[in-house]
């Protein structure tokens, strides 16, 4: 694992009105590192997804991805806020999957994945269907080309919506509860190509409820309550060991 | 279970399955009431206009398709486009602008609506048509540089144009809210899938956002569209030779008022019948990916009433609109 952190998080805060939802994270994801972060709905983590690739703007704090502040530059002590330019180029290089999938319902299942390599990198439309196509293959729905997303079940749209993610070449995947949205039976084949996903060594962070995804492939595991980590480690030993009242008390309702 | 079977000889079963159920349908006796009072009540309204007495149909089978009719419809529909897409180009401008986080453009969208919404159309055509009253002259230049450039008043602003600008900047005002309307209907998780992915704001508002507010905007639009329509029969106002202000012209000339308005209704009528028809596949269009299978269109219907022999109701069984207050607003 290489020194610089992917993602390095340094007290951070972040409120809504009144509402402090996070109350200083602390955290670091290593390059090719799985981190799933668990907890009670309202617990703060999918904001701090959403903070990650700037969707959401911290309060206090210092947030950086791949070793540079998110969405600010530093000057001396002084910050400057980045142009909406600069902000969307770092979120180009950030995947994102939402729970509720937000695939684009006007377009087919191609033309969801090709329109941001080709608006947002330039890329030839050759070049990006090609990939494209290579991507519906790896996620199972080489057959589901020209279909637009309410022809198809909500694993197969989470699988699409996965593919557009990578579609940009990511250095870093978000995942904010991507199997919470699903029938059951249609959660196994989003978590197979998540489970590869890791395996070819990319780096994660996983919003979920699956707790047998976070044993099997998550590096290591966070437990978030009330806008603070309440405890971290490996997830075998989280899981199955919980030093926290609090995180024995949320495994126990949940497992 | 047999008691549960519909046939009185539940024993003749092919197959295991049950034969089709063909039960005595319910006599809907108050439709056949209301159908006889309607058709009498119709009747009796055109045996009264066709019978008046000084009523002289022979004026609107002559003038019905007379020279001066058919320019005045083409004038019609020239003002029509021209102001629509001024009003459409000029409202998904403003919305916008509206929307956008810079607070002077905001501002802007906002005044430019609440002038323009705040004003009678006729007054705005009137303004324009006599501009030339207080300004002889119109000029474009930057100050104390030679560069001037200035034209007579009323050779840049014909009746037609006038017009025409007042009908289509007092239409952007309204396009604008109505196009507001469907960019606040896209669901807020379609515009951050598009900024996750690095999609700056334009590309966000024109991939992602208005193809999915069209079918938000597209009803409203084509109401708007037959709406102007009739309106611009105001331009009359401005003198401007277009189905009413011929037809009323004709009549002041032959005294048949009441025919020539016949005539210039019938027209209006058939323009504002093709419109809907038009709108009807607009819709369908815009409606891609929200449906799994679309609606039949209206020749689909008609094949299917001829079939079935079932008489459908007037409008979609199940519209594209997405609210009834939208839908309600259809003409």
């Amino acid at each position: 694992m290489s020194n610089t952190p992917m993602v390095k998080a340094e007290a951070v805060h972040k409120s809504y009105g009144r509402l402090e939802v996070l109350r200083g994270i602390d955290l670091e994801v290593y390059p090719k590192e799985v981190m799933c972060m668990i907890g009670p709905s309202g617990s703060g983590k999918s904001t701090f997804l959403r903070c990650i690739n700037h969707l959401e703007k911290i309060d206090a704090g210092r947030l950086s991805v791949d070793g540079e502040l998110v969405g600010y530059r530093q000057r001396g002590d002084k910050l400057h806020e980045l142009p909406d330019r600069e902000i969307c180029q770092k979120r180009s290089e950030i995947g994102m999957v939402f729970q509720r999938f937000n695939l684009f319902p006007h377009m087919t299942a191609l033309e969801n994945i090709v329109e941001a390599p080709i608006r947002v990198k330039k890329e030839s439309r050759a070049t990006a269907v090609t990939r494209a196509r290579g991507l519906l293959d790896r996620v199972g729905l080489a057959d589901k080309v020209d279909d637009y997303p309410n022809q198809l079940s909500g694993g197969q749209q989470q699988r699409v919506a996965i593919a557009r993610a990578l579609a940009m070449q990511p250095k870093l995947m978000l995942f904010d509860e991507p199997t919470s949205a699903l029938d059951p039976e249609l959660v196994g084949d989003v978590l197979d190509v998540m489970r590869s996903l890791a395996k070819d060594g990319m780096t994660m962070v996983v919003v979920t409820h699956e707790m047998g995804f976070a044993r099997e492939v998550g590096d290591s595991l966070v437990f978030m309550d009330g806008g603070v980590i309440v405890e971290t480690g490996k997830p075998r030993e989280v899981l199955a060991n919980p030093q926290h009242e609090r995180t024995r008390s949320f495994l126990s309702k949940v497992l | 279970m047999t008691e549960f079977a519909t046939g009185p000889s539940p024993g003749s079963r092919a197959g295991g399955r049950p034969e089709a159920i063909k039960a005595v349908p319910v006599r809907h006796y108050s439709r056949w009431v209301a159908a006889a009072l309607v058709l009498a009540f119709g009747a009796e309204i055109v045996y009264t206009v066709i019978t008046a007495p000084n009523l002289r149909w022979e004026f609107v089978g002559t003038y019905l398709f007379g020279r001066l009719i058919r320019e005045g419809i083409l004038i019609t529909l020239e003002l029509t486009v021209f102001a629509m897409v001024l009003g459409i180009v000029l409202g998904v401008v403003l919305a916008v602008m509206r929307i956008s986080p810079n607070p002077v453009v905001s501002w802007v969208s906002w005044f430019y609506i609440w002038f323009f919404r705040g004003t009678p159309v006729l007054v705005q055509i009137f303004f324009w048509y006599n501009l030339n009253l207080v300004l002889p002259h119109i000029g474009l230049g930057i100050p104390g540089t030679p560069i001037w450039w200035q034209a007579n008043t009323n050779s840049l602003i014909s009746p037609f144009l006038a017009a025409a600008f007042g009908l289509g900047l007092n239409e952007g005002a309204y396009m604008a809210e109505i196009v507001r309307a469907g960019i606040i209907s896209v669901e807020q998780g379609q515009t951050e899938a598009a900024q996750a992915l690095g999609m700056t704001r334009l590309q966000v508002m024109r991939r992602i956002v208005l193809p999915q507010a069209m079918r938000v905007i597209t009803p409203p639009t084509g109401n708007e569209t037959i709406s102007m329509l009739k309106t611009s029969s105001l331009a009359f106002v401005a003198a401007v030779p277009e189905l009413f202000t011929r037809a009323t012209q004709i009549a002041s000339a032959n005294f048949a008022v009441i025919e020539l308005l016949i005539v210039a209704s019938v027209w209006y009528l058939v323009m504002t019948s093709i419109l809907t028809v038009g709108q009807y596949y607009l819709e369908r269009y815009f409606g891609r990916g929200s449906q799994r299978e679309l609606p039949p269109t209206p020749l689909q219907r008609l094949r299917r009433m001829l079939v079935t022999g079932h008489l459908p109701p007037p409008t979609p069984a199940e519209p594209f609109t997405p609210t009834g207050r939208e839908r309600n607003r259809l003409i």
